[in-house]
């Protein structure tokens, strides 16, 4: 028999509508994976609120709630309480919510349900832009990044502002689980996608999922820039539990210049902005480390 | 019979308990603040056994509902003016994901400038969103009508919600006698929530994905379908209630001596019962006048509007909201039902009570008054901003 | 296109998306060369159409008849679904998946 390394189960079926190579199809292929048939899922306006298909197509073999764009973080909220007045407690309920979704307009409601603490898990893909509309700017996308409302242009009015730190800000809520995942790495993406099935109250997931259309960047490259936004500390992966942090890939650094020149949304950096991109994630690599090291003295709190 | 004094907001909260209702989720706003709060406090007491989702915004309140109800519980919410319109994008999907939520509204002006006193424009300016509406006069109606909102909003061919409002304070925060309905005679007439369609793990479907042209149309053909469809529904949900209480809301129009009226005064909430005790004055002076309270406003009983005309010589109508532009919606809305029928006597605006100036007897037997003359000497004007501060000021307008 | 009276209330999603053929979406087409594939299934783990399946392999040859003894399954392309993204060509460890261009 073969050795798979991720869950054989498929809950996401071929037929939808994602672009050649999308990343966040491969993010609901693994989620589903690692959760099983026991699981509701809503999703608010975004990519994902197409890709299932047309009515009466489908290709979400557990229930799905689509919901309004910023509502997420209330809408899975809804969905608990009811299946508690049911009585069906065994149900795992995810949030599937875009960058836009959840560090924009959802941001509201996504924090009320985080400072109640809601048994529910909260995904947020990250194409790093607004793509069901046609490549907008959210607050998710990094530094240096064209986009639609940030074209390049005479003036460099391209993206000046970092990416909004949403395990950070979601864990500053005091949640019991928080974590970066990467469909670069399914292993490491399943495994926390089941660690947090298990953990009860609110678990946030920041899921980096690659957008060919968005980026413009090659279909076939998607794992792989997964993987070099993890090497080149573009993207790290890390999970926050109980407030300790830990960083759970310390791979060896791959160049910046390497993810980005594959990609269309970045061709138009000198050489100089490329430093400015490197030296502002070399500064959010080393505030990652260090809290590592001072949360970790909370372990013996714990105890 | 329990017969408790309470407030509008309190009675509220107990016709919640009384539908058992499984799931609340709202936000606190003057003047209904204390709706949740009783209902909290129920919960906290063990007399009430529900879900409570104490959200951070009326528009969470309601997608939180949403998605209760489309897991298969009965939920609820309450909420007023500024909150109501903030809820107003997950109002039309209520209706479009074909949901019986049932909410409370308490009638409030809107802002600026701030005021928290009773006006209808924040329902009014809900007409479109598909929910059925109901005004209600007194506390005691606030509780039968919740009930009965249940049962029609859960019909499987009807499938849609419900909002009932009331007045600012005029309800909310006014005692009255009201008689709590013992839990095992709800419980006869609102069984529990048995839903056609739910999330359900073992039988998993999408719910509310992307439809194109070719049946958009059609599945709105359906909602306004079954909105028809509802007044049959409301008017059987109240017999039965009847049956039960001996209360009476079988009109969707409250008509209150229509029958023989020259003139006939519309309108909706708790001036209709101060326009009522002034029917009965004028009647006694002779004046052949009555009054006809639009207690249904969606699906709006147009029927009943025109059997009135019939009778009536004209016709007034007042309306405790503007839409800016032309006219109280009520008015313009009476009117649009008498467009294609044949009798039409003429029919005149009265802009009265806005954030939450009282509407005193005298103003309404002005009113009266006016309208007669429409009736001897014909329409003078179509819109009367009743009571509008200016100089030489009659005194029966003050 | 359903009469008004046969649809349900609201649109409610239950028939699988398999139905929908996006293989005509299609310009490149993966095409395995089985001698050089070590069963590894990376292609099958990062098809973002799910649209490589593990079938009986006894009828593909390997790169080896260890690798036949030892695992039952082989990769085979659906190329109802296939979008043609060429991810598993990429990631192929062995560069067994080759893109070529499709006939129209
Ligand atoms: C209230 C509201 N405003 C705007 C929109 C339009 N809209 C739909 S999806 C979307 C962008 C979604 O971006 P994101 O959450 O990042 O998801 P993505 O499409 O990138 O996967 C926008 C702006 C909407 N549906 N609702
Ligand atoms: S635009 Fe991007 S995220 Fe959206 S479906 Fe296409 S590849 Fe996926
Ligand atoms: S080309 Fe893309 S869609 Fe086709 S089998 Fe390979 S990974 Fe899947
Ligand atoms: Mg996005």
């Amino acid at each position: 028999m073969v050795k798979l390394t991720i869950p054989e189960i498929e809950l996401m079926s071929p037929g939808h509508t994602g672009c050649q190579g999308c990343g966040a199809t491969i993010a609901m292929r693994y989620a589903l994976k690692a959760l099983g048939e026991k699981t509701i899922v809503s999703i608010p306006a975004c990519c994902w609120a197409v890709m299932p298909g047309v009515w009466p197509n489908n290709c979400m073999r557990v229930p799905l709630l689509y919901t309004a764009f910023e509502t997420t973080g209330a809408s899975i909220s809804g969905i608990k309480a009811a299946l508690r007045a049911l009585g069906e407690e065994d149900v795992t309920v995810m949030g599937w919510a875009g960058d836009g979704g959840t560090a924009d307009i959802g941001m509201q409601a996504l924090s009320a349900a985080a400072e109640r603490n809601e048994d529910v898990i909260y995904v947020m893909y990250d194409n790093e832009a607004y793509m069901n509309t046609g490549i907008q700017r959210s607050g998710a996308t990094p530094l240096g990044a064209w986009t639609t409302t940030t074209p390049v242009g005479k003036t460099k009015f391209w993206e000046r502002r970092p990416k909004k730190p949403m395990v950070d800000i979601v864990a500053a809520h005091k949640v019991p689980y928080a974590a970066t995942l990467s469909i670069g790495y399914p292993e490491d993406f399943v495994k926390k996608m089941k660690k947090a099935k298990e953990i009860s109250g609110f678990r946030f997931l920041h899921i980096y999922s690659p957008c060919p259309t968005g980026w413009k960047s090659p279909p076939q490259y998607t794992p792989k820039l997964a993987k070099l936004a993890v090497t080149s500390r573009a993207f790290p992966l890390y999970e926050v539990e109980e407030g300790i942090y830990r960083v759970t890939m310390k791979p060896k650094k791959t160049p910046l210049k390497e993810y980005l020149m594959l990609q269309g949304r970045f061709r138009h950096l000198t050489d100089e902005d490329m430093k400015e991109l490197e030296r502002d994630i070399e500064r959010r690599w080393k505030e990652l480390l260090l809290k590592e090291e001072m949360t970790a003295k909370l372990e013996e709190l714990n105890e | 019979m329990v017969r408790m004094l309470l407030t509008g907001n309190k009675t509220t909260a107990y016709s919640a308990m009384r539908s058992r209702v499984q799931v609340v989720s709202a936000y606190p706003i003057t003047p209904q603040t204390t709706i949740v709060e009783h209902i909290a406090e129920f919960i906290a007491d063990g007399l009430m056994k529900a879900e409570y989702i104490q959200v951070e915004s009326e528009h969470s309140a309601m997608a939180a509902a949403i998605a209760a109800s489309n897991t298969g519980a009965r939920a609820f919410t309450a909420t007023s003016a500024h909150g109501l319109l903030l809820m107003h994008e997950m109002l039309h999907w209520a209706t479009g994901a074909r949901l019986p939520v049932v909410m409370v509204n308490v009638n409030r002006a809107l802002g600026p400038p701030w005021s928290v006193w009773a006006d209808h424009l924040d329902s009014i300016s809900q007409r479109d969103t598909g929910w059925m509406q109901y005004y209600v006069e007194n506390n005691q109606e606030i509780f039968d009508t919740v009930i009965m909102a249940y049962k029609v909003s859960e019909r499987p061919d009807i499938m849609l919600p419900s909002m009932i409002s009331q007045d600012a304070f005029y309800l909310s925060h006014t005692v009255e006698p009201v008689d709590i309905v013992e839990q095992e005679v709800v419980d006869n007439y609102l069984p529990p929530y048995d839903p056609p369609y739910r999330l359900d793990v073992n039988n998993p479907a999408g719910f509310g994905s992307l439809v194109m042209p070719n049946h958009y149309y059609e599945f709105r053909y359906k909602i306004a379908e079954a909105m028809e469809k509802a007044k049959k529904y409301i008017k059987e949900a109240a017999e039965e209630w009847y049956e039960i209480t001996g209360r009476d809301y079988r009109g969707l129009l409250d008509c209150y001596r229509c029958e023989d009226a020259d003139v006939v005064l519309f309108g909706a909430g708790t001036m209709m019962s101060t326009a009522k005790e002034v029917v009965d004055w004028m009647r006694a002076e002779g004046k052949k006048v009555g009054v006809a309270r639009i207690r249904v406003f969606r699906p709006f009983p147009g029927e009943d509007v025109r059997k009135v005309a019939d009778g009536a010589a004209a016709i007034g109508v007042m309306d405790r909201a503007y839409g800016f532009g032309r006219g109280g919606a009520f008015f313009n809305e009476v009117n649009s039902a008498l467009y294609n029928h044949r009798n039409r006597p003429p029919t005149k605006n009265y802009i009265i009570g806005l954030g939450g100036r009282d509407v005193k007897p005298r103003h309404i037997r002005a009113i009266f008054n006016d309208l007669l003359k429409v009736k001897d000497e014909g329409l003078d004007e179509e819109f009367r901003w009743f009571g509008l501060r200016r100089e030489n000021m009659p005194e029966e307008e003050i | 296109m359903i009469p008004y009276d046969k649809l349900p209330h609201t649109p409610i999603a239950s028939v699988n998306s398999v139905v929908v053929k996006t293989g005509a979406w299609r310009t490149f087409k993966p095409v395995i060369n089985y001698e050089k594939c070590i069963r590894c299934m990376i292609c099958w783990k990062f098809c973002p159409d799910v649209s490589i399946r593990l079938e009986d392999g006894s009828s593909y040859p390997a790169q080896s008849e260890r690798i036949k003894e030892t695992i039952k399954e082989a990769p085979v392309i659906d190329y109802d679904h296939c979008k043609g993204c060429g991810i598993c060509a990429e990631e192929c460890p062995t560069k067994a998946i080759e893109m070529v261009p499709e006939e129209k």
